[in-house]
């Protein structure tokens, strides 16, 4: 019983301490952001990098995504006559859910383990030692360009995801299914707002903080060679997209919130 | 047993401060004051300790074997660990506790070349040595390239500006580390095993580069190595850490005159024999 307690106790204790350094890792970039000399060419590279980069899988993923559940949701919708109700459903889940999350899960496994995986090899060959030895705050070098470029790079990500998600829908619903294009628009148009959009895009923004926190952290904290990258390259990708998953149910709840579906 | 050199019969803190000439300038002014420096890492008590001061403008070798804490001490001396206890002044200003902005200052007057060159994969050769001179705000293109020819001059690289450091050797990786130590002329250099892996004629020019530096510069240098003909080539004075502190200070001759046991063994390579 009492190895029980201590082991719970270890954990919760580790659970605290790794929350701790990620919030003190974002505290200290935040202030660097506002307060430091931004390298903006690293910026640009790391836009290149992310934005750019993620181009294919963001659009591959947002097309089949938006494909499948249009697909799925014509076969069930049929059956009651309401075809051209599938624009409006592909419309808002992928505007509110699907877009964010999914762009935001491939981000952090792409983006996410890179960053991981860039920093923790410079932190085991003594690179980010050399960066401090030459008085340059690895936060600064390292973090405060990667948090630009995600934070830009990320809602626009996620707003071309919805984009591609739609487009496929629409090519699947009208041109597969024979759905009258005018009321599938008629309809995705209806029951769309700016505000869904928005919505997506905000929670994009959010996670693209998740992420870049989790993943710069954990290739600062890297050691132990090669094995160490790779455990927190995993951890990285694991942490980043768990902790997405969980705050994007909070964000609902609060963003619905705000502003409830079929409000306006 | 000889002792007469070793730190517990004369200590670093009273060893003699002679005013000796360096270049057109006169030393005898600590840039380092280690005292009483401790660090564990995990279990391992690695620095148990250490007293040491550096003189300004002068060439200090720390010797020890594998394993006693020579890098981690160097890495102390720039606040890039912090110790457990003890106290680390540069210049008179005292850098424990300092954070990692506040120290900014202190590392931009000490150039530092790792084991392992720690170059930046990201950039070619020419890029990671004008890192530190883009750093302090030079922009100039010419500028910066007639200043990286230079340097990479010094360890006989420039023909390899353009390369990216994987394409290099081991050799020419920490020639071009030292170049990169070098560029932005610290008051300062920390060399990490500047000779070890490499052929005995560089080791040679890269020795003689250290006392270059120094007599032309009157750069303070800093180097830990365990290679002996590099110490008697560059050292004015000699550390030999063991057990976790300095166990011997002295000049090269006084360590090539050593009767200490255990000295001797380390300066001639072999185990020790008939210590009480």
């Amino acid at each position: 019983m009492v190895k029980i307690i201590e082991a719970t106790g270890a954990l919760v204790t580790r659970f605290l301490r790794y929350q701790g350094e990620v919030a003190l890792l974002m505290l200290e970039t935040f202030k660097a952001l506002f307060l430091g000399k931004v390298r903006w060419n690293l910026v640009g590279q790391q836009v290149v990098s992310i934005g750019f980069g993620s181009q294919l899988v963001v659009i591959v993923t947002g097309a089949f995504t938006g494909a499948v559940f249009a697909a799925q949701s014509y076969f069930k919708f049929s059956e009651f006559g309401m075809d051209s109700a599938v624009g409006a459903v592909v419309s808002i889940s992928m505007c509110r859910e699907l877009g964010p999350v999914l762009t935001g899960l491939m981000v952090a496994g792409r983006v996410g383990a890179s960053m991981a995986a860039e920093i923790g090899t410079m932190k085991v060959t003594e690179q980010v030692d050399a960066l401090r030895a030459m008085g340059v705050h690895p936060v600064d070098y390292l973090v405060v360009p990667r948090t630009i470029a995600i934070m830009v790079s990320m809602p626009l990500l996620v707003a071309e995801a919805i984009g591609f998600g739609m487009l496929a829908s629409h090519v699947i619903v009208v041109y597969g299914f024979k759905v009258p294009g005018a009321w599938y628009m008629f309809h995705v148009v209806e029951h769309t707002e700016l505000i869904d959009i928005s919505i997506g895009m905000i929670k994009g923004f959010v996670f693209s903080i998740l992420i870049v926190m989790v993943s710069c952290h954990q290739g600062l904290a890297a050691s132990n060679g090669a094995v160490g990258v790779g455990k927190g390259t995993t951890a990285a990708v694991v942490v980043s997209s768990l902790a997405l998953l969980i705050f994007n149910f909070f964000l609902s709840l609060i963003l619905n919130y705000m502003s409830p579906l079929g409000s306006n | 047993m000889e002792m007469s050199k070793t730190i517990s019969n004369v200590p670093a803190r009273d060893a003699a401060q002679k005013a000796r000439p360096c270049g057109d300038g006169v030393v005898g002014e600590n840039f380092f004051e280690v005292s009483d420096l401790k660090k564990s890492i995990g279990e391992q008590k690695i620095l148990q300790g250490v007293d040491l001061d550096i003189r300004k403008g002068e060439t200090m070798v720390v010797i020890g074997r594998s394993g006693e804490g020579k890098s981690v001490f160097l890495k102390h001396l720039i606040g890039l660990m912090d110790p457990d206890s003890g106290s680390i002044l540069v210049e008179g200003k005292e850098i424990v506790g300092l954070k990692e902005r506040q120290l900014r200052d202190v590392r931009r007057k000490v150039g530092i070349m790792f084991q392992d060159g720690a170059l930046f994969d990201s950039m070619t050769v020419a890029e990671n040595v004008a890192f530190p001179l883009m750093e302090t705000g030079i922009r100039d293109r010419e500028l910066l390239l007639e200043r990286v020819g230079q340097a990479l001059d010094k360890v006989e690289l420039t023909e390899h500006m353009a390369k990216m450091p994987i394409n290099i050797s081991g050799g020419m990786r920490k020639r071009v580390a030292l170049a990169r130590a070098i560029i932005a002329e610290p008051q300062c250099i920390l060399y990490d095993e500047p000779t070890s892996g490499l052929d005995p004629v560089v080791s040679e020019s890269i020795d003689r580069l250290i006392r270059r530096m120094q007599k032309d510069l009157c750069v303070t240098s800093l180097v830990v190595t365990h290679d002996m003909n590099s110490v008697f080539r560059i050292a004015d004075r000699v550390a030999y850490l063991r057990e976790g502190k300095i166990y011997f200070l002295g000049t090269a001759q006084e360590l090539r005159d050593s009767k200490d046991e255990y000295v001797r063994s380390f300066v001639e390579g072999r185990p020790v024999e008939n210590v009480d």
